[in-house]
């Protein structure tokens, strides 16, 4: 058996590959124990919405239809109580070169690894973005590896997953494929070490201001439609990074006054490092194993500081179930002729539930759709999940419960929105503020209007999570 | 015995990279219990057997050891068969549309 060598020599090296694989100095933008300058770091990128849509262009990126779902908001309005029934819109982000959001991402991170001289790229990733990664580093040019956590013990591939590696080898990248476990983070930092090249992570500055276009756009197509800007954006929330980028985009269009909610698929009950939960998931991404971790503490990312602060920027947070969405992307298909998804169709499912409590003259917007094919499909999802032994029924989505039962709606009036209450949220994340702090280290005025900016709230309420945090830990 | 492998042929190679036991801490106990295995692919870099440690040359063009596991992998995730509790949802929407669109 050959035995990697240097696991503790790799692990403790993680500050310096940091450093040389992004290029980025991130101890300068720190201005308190915890806090930093966020937007300063975002700015010195040099990357405003205008240079952006110029790189992106440059390889086809972005630019993507926006399209009303008339049909769907006809059979929302089948369900909805008269005069009420929003208008709901779908912006076709499978359109993008390698078919999902996440070439606007992996855009600026390519272009700047490129700029900066670097020979090739890295990416810890098993979903989209790896694709999207290697394709901009196919047209640029650069070396492309992607580290995938792609199968359990039992050498069963997560389907999705599966249909990444081909895309990924297919856009010329090498690809490492390893079993269940966060210690994929080691094989990361080996491989950029070794290789010497870009970090390509979807934290850092640029990944996120690459995303600004998408809400940028999105705002303007959907003047051009309706003649103002959306009342609400539904994003599929798992890292931060969408919600993060869309809603600056939006800003930056104008559009101040647009509600972002952000929606995950709810799997609850399942372990995200466990080997036996793994393929019991049936959604990659988009749901709250990432979801919750990330709002409630962002910077558990493979960077020092995370550019995606989704508690910044959402205005509501919802789960819907598995059942639902799986429900939603046949609907899709059969009534609106997309066939797209799975991670999209996630916010579809919750923007259907929202739109039916909106007044008609509403108007909801999903704000990415995505490739599908082998492996990437409800069809593949359940077959596994079937094999595994997971009951697959239609009834009340309420009885769904992840990695035992999906139950698909029986109706479109069953599909709802649970909110994730954003009070527990806040409080989580301040905690785990705190349980940052070095001993004996204190927090500023500047560490305390940073946590009331992270979490959308004021001094008042940072000092009264803190004191009752103090409380209970003496 | 089996065949060397051509020098140059497209194969999967297998490396356990943390036994049972060296996994990290945080890792619930179902996880603790089994290797953290890599497969990669890449080109032969030495004529070898199937089964014996073999090196590749993978795209990104670096050179890696591992056990030879397969010769020219297939891609095999697919659809499977059509699910029955999907089968019918577009039909009961598409009524659901048409009721409306009838009008009271």
């Amino acid at each position: 058996m050959i035995r990697e060598p240097g696991y503790e020599e790799i692990m403790s090296q993680r500050s310096e590959i940091m450093r040389m694989s992004i290029g980025l100095d991130y101890e300068q933008y720190a201005t308190g124990a915890l806090a930093f300058d966020y937007e300063r770091l975002l700015a010195d990128t040099g990357y405003d919405v205008d240079t952006t849509y110029e790189v992106q262009r440059a390889t086809a990126v972005g630019g993507t239809p926006l399209v009303e779902l008339n049909n769907i908001t006809e059979l929302v309005r089948a369900i909805a109580q008269p005069g009420k029934g929003a208008r709901v819109f779908l912006k076709d982000e499978a359109a993008n070169p390698s078919g999902s959001f996440k070439d606007r991402r992996a855009s600026l991170s390519v272009h700047e690894a490129k700029k900066r001289g670097y020979h090739g790229v890295v990416a810890a990733t098993s979903g989209n973005y790896g694709a999207a990664v290697a394709s901009q580093a196919a047209k640029a040019g650069l070396a492309c590896i992607i580290v995938q956590e792609a199968f359990d013990s039992k050498g069963i591939a997560q389907p999705e997953i599966a249909e990444k590696t081909r895309a990924c080898e297919a856009y010329g990248a090498e690809v490492i494929r390893l079993s269940v476990g966060p210690e994929l983070f080691y094989m990361f930092l080996s491989v950029l070490k070794e290789t010497g090249y870009f970090n390509a992570s979807l934290y850092t500055p640029y990944s996120i201001l690459g995303i600004e276009t998408l809400g940028h756009e999105l705002a303007l197509q959907m003047r051009e439609l309706t003649g103002r800007f959306p009342d609400i954006v539904v994003t599929t929330h798992a890292g931060g990074g969408n919600v993060t980028g869309t809603t600056r985009g939006l800003r930056k269009a104008g559009a101040s006054q647009t509600q972002m909610i952000a929606a995950s698929v709810d799997l609850s009950g399942l372990h995200m490092a466990s080997d036996h939960d793994f393929n019991r998931k049936s959604f990659t991404t988009g749901h709250t194993g990432f979801s919750i971790p990330f709002t409630t503490w962002p910077d558990r990312a493979d960077v020092p500081r995370n550019s995606a602060r989704a508690l910044r920027y959402m205005d509501r947070f919802v789960t819907v179930t598995q059942g639902d969405v799986f429900y939603m992307t046949e609907v899709l298909a059969e009534v609106e002729g997309l066939e797209r998804g799975p991670a999209g169709n996630t916010s579809l499912a919750a923007a259907v539930a929202i739109s039916r409590k909106l007044d008609e003259d509403r108007t909801v917007v999903v704000q990415e759709t995505e490739y599908t094919g082998a492996g990437k499909h409800p069809l593949a999802q359940l077959n596994l999940a079937k094999q595994l032994g997971i009951d697959i029924r239609r009834g009340d989505p309420r009885e769904n419960m992840p990695g035992h039962a999906i139950v698909i709606p029986e109706h479109p009036s069953q599909i709802e929105v649970v909110d994730v209450d954003l009070d527990r949220i806040r409080r989580s994340y301040l905690r785990n503020a705190v349980g940052e702090l070095r001993e004996g280290e204190e927090l500023s005025e500047t560490d305390l209007e940073f946590l009331a900016e992270e979490t959308r709230t004021n001094r008042a309420y940072v000092q009264e999570v803190l004191d009752e945090v103090h409380r209970k830990t003496g | 015995m089996a065949d060397l492998v051509d020098k140059g042929t497209w194969v999967e190679i297998r490396r356990v990279v943390l036994g049972p036991g060296e996994r990290a801490p945080q890792v619930p106990e179902n996880t603790q219990q089994v290797p953290l295995e890599m497969r990669v692919k890449g080109f032969l870099f030495e004529p070898v057997r199937l089964g014996e440690e073999a090196q590749i040359v993978t795209s990104a063009g670096r050179r890696l050891r591992g056990i030879l596991m397969e010769i020219n992998p297939a891609y095999v995730h697919g659809f499977g068969p059509p699910i029955p509790a999907l089968s019918t949802i577009g039909g009961e929407v598409r009524a659901l549309l048409h009721a409306r669109r009838r009008g009271p």
